[in-house]
């Protein structure tokens, strides 16, 4: 056979390869758009060709998904609830037993025309005796008590614009200083220290959910692993008639997006009813602790935002373990 | 259509399959390719594929340097090249329908005129009646022609087949064979590698030979 000059003949042929046999372009993007829903089809119907093993995985994923969110519905309402409380935070003054009941309300009456303080109230040593008695169960207990050993209380509700913890700590030098008051109290330490706790559990939270989220990478891309090593025979019949990676890769990425779409929604579920079974109990709580607080579930935001990041975590596998195991796979 | 200058293939570990080979073949043109079970038919099939690549020397296919070939480009490549072999590949989780218009789906066809080639593809092989059959339930030789009409469906400008005969009585593999020929009458370059040399031997075409990787003969 004789050799020509293969420049020419290079260039010659790739006109003609351009318009050989193939389907005009917009009917090739039709063709793209069709294959992509046969593709989440043909993917779906695998997944309930398994039921048992696809809820099995679905589970792992939608436990590890709602693990971080009912610890975030958890903080979330307990955040609530701390910002509840500092509105309404009170300063208790502890008066001595040497005033006499008229001379601590008179003092109670001073302290109304202080601009720091909004609300005030004045319990009695014997009004004290009688609320402890009623909320703190110890009624019998202290009626064997001959002298009533509660002292008087003022109970003073420092104004909106006073309730930083510096204008706090200069209000109760100041009250400290009166005569005939023997101590201080501020209900905002603990509300202060439950804050703090609840930014830690946030940080704990956060880190529990990368590495919970991890794992749902590794569960999903193992399972298309497998599923990518039982299908290798039909990886390399695809690829040998001309299949793209693309081509190739698209069944699996619809099942890592169903993955992730399935276990968004049973995670949601395993949330809502996580708060469901703990708000009776909660709800017990409250009514002991006089609040109007209701317990609050994942909002329609963060149940949104949990769907994404199934879904987004769900496709993310399928594509580590696509990436990882199409490759080896060639036609032989 | 195809040209080999000078290529050698070596597979890691040292094996040399293909030493020093050149021919090449007209577009249109049929032959075939012979020798011994090792003397090199597949890997030369292999190397037009891109299934390998040459270790030396260049392959031209249509005029297409393959080693200058960027791996994304393979698969249109593929494309323009029919093959069938002896172990067909088929898909057993899809009908015989489904086979043939694998090819089609991957080039982007739509449903409606995917299914006109598709059709015609297994009328051209006598099996328009099976579409609908899994290819687990057909013979060997029926196995064989789903194979071949999924090679030819996309119209291809070369049509390759490694051994299309291997596992057929002499009745079928002259059938194949003739399939074949048709094939080449309507345009398309065919190159067959098979050692029924009593099959060949009675066919009007070119012969290469391979021995021990080297082409002794039609070269």
């Amino acid at each position: 056979m004789a050799v020509s000059n293969s420049s020419q003949r290079q260039s010659g042929a790739r006109k003609q390869g351009a318009s050989s046999q193939q389907p005009e372009l917009k009917a090739r993007g039709r063709s793209y758009l069709s294959h992509h829903a046969e593709m989440a089809k043909v993917s779906l119907k695998r997944l309930l060709a398994t039921p048992l093993a696809t809820l099995m995985t679905l589970a792992v994923i939608a436990i590890a998904l709602s693990l971080p969110s009912v610890f975030y519905v958890g903080l979330q309402n307990v955040g609530q609830l701390s910002e509840h409380w500092q509105g309404a935070s009170q300063v208790s003054l502890f008066l001595s037993d040497q005033l006499s009941e008229a001379e601590g309300r008179d003092l109670a009456l001073q302290l109304q025309s202080n601009s720091q303080i909004a609300q005030l109230s004045y319990l009695s040593k014997d009004d004290a005796l009688a609320e402890f008695k009623q909320f703190a169960g110890f009624g019998r207990a202290l009626d064997q008590l001959k002298v009533n050993p509660l002292p008087a209380v003022i109970l003073a509700v420092p104004t909106q614009d006073y309730l930083s913890p510096d204008s706090l700590q200069s209000l109760t030098q100041l009250l400290l200083s009166i005569d005939g008051v023997d101590d201080v109290r501020i209900d905002l330490a603990w509300v202060q220290r439950l804050q703090a706790m609840v930014q830690f559990g946030q940080r704990a939270v956060l880190l529990l959910a990368v590495l919970l989220s991890l794992g749902v990478v590794l569960v999903v891309g193992n399972t298309i692993r497998l599923e990518i090593q039982n299908r290798s025979e039909e990886i390399r019949v695809v690829k040998l008639v001309g299949g793209t990676d693309g081509f190739v890769r698209r069944p699996f990425l619809y099942t890592g997006v169903w993955y992730g779409i399935g276990a968004g929604l049973m995670a949601w579920l395993l949330v809502q009813l996580s708060v469901w079974y703990l708000g009776s109990i909660v709800d017990h709580l409250i009514v002991l602790y006089q609040s109007d607080f209701e317990l609050q579930g994942l909002g329609f935001g963060a149940a949104s935002m949990l769907l994404l990041s199934a879904v987004l975590l769900g496709s993310g596998g399928a594509w580590l373990a696509v990436l990882r195991h199409l490759r080896a796979i060639e036609p032989n | 259509m195809i040209r080999f200058d000078n290529v050698s293939m070596r597979y890691p570990g040292g094996h040399e399959a293909l030493g020093r080979v050149g021919f090449s073949m007209e577009r249109g043109e049929m032959a075939f390719l012979t020798g011994h079970s090792g003397a090199g038919k597949s890997t030369l099939l292999r190397l037009i594929m891109l299934m390998e690549r040459a270790s030396q020397g260049q392959v031209y296919v249509g005029d297409q340097n393959l080693n200058r070939m960027p791996v994304s480009q393979i698969p249109y490549l593929r494309r323009k090249i029919g093959v069938v072999f002896q172990n067909h590949q088929l898909l057993f989780d899809r009908t015989v329908f489904d086979n043939v218009a694998l090819p089609l789906q991957i080039s982007g066809y739509e449903r409606d005129s995917m299914a006109r080639r598709v059709r015609a593809a297994l009328d051209k092989v006598g099996l328009l009646t099976k579409e609908k059959l899994n290819p687990q339930l057909l013979s060997t030789g029926e196995q064989q022609r789903v194979g071949l009409a999924r090679a030819i469906v996309n119209k291809p400008q070369l049509l390759l087949a490694d051994e299309p005969t291997g596992n057929l009585d002499p009745e079928l593999s002259a059938e194949v064979m003739g399939l074949f020929r048709q094939f080449n009458q309507v345009g398309v370059t065919v190159l067959v590698a098979s050692h029924d040399l009593d099959l060949i031997s009675r066919l009007p075409y070119r012969r290469l030979t391979l021995d021990k990787g080297r082409m002794i003969d039609g070269g």
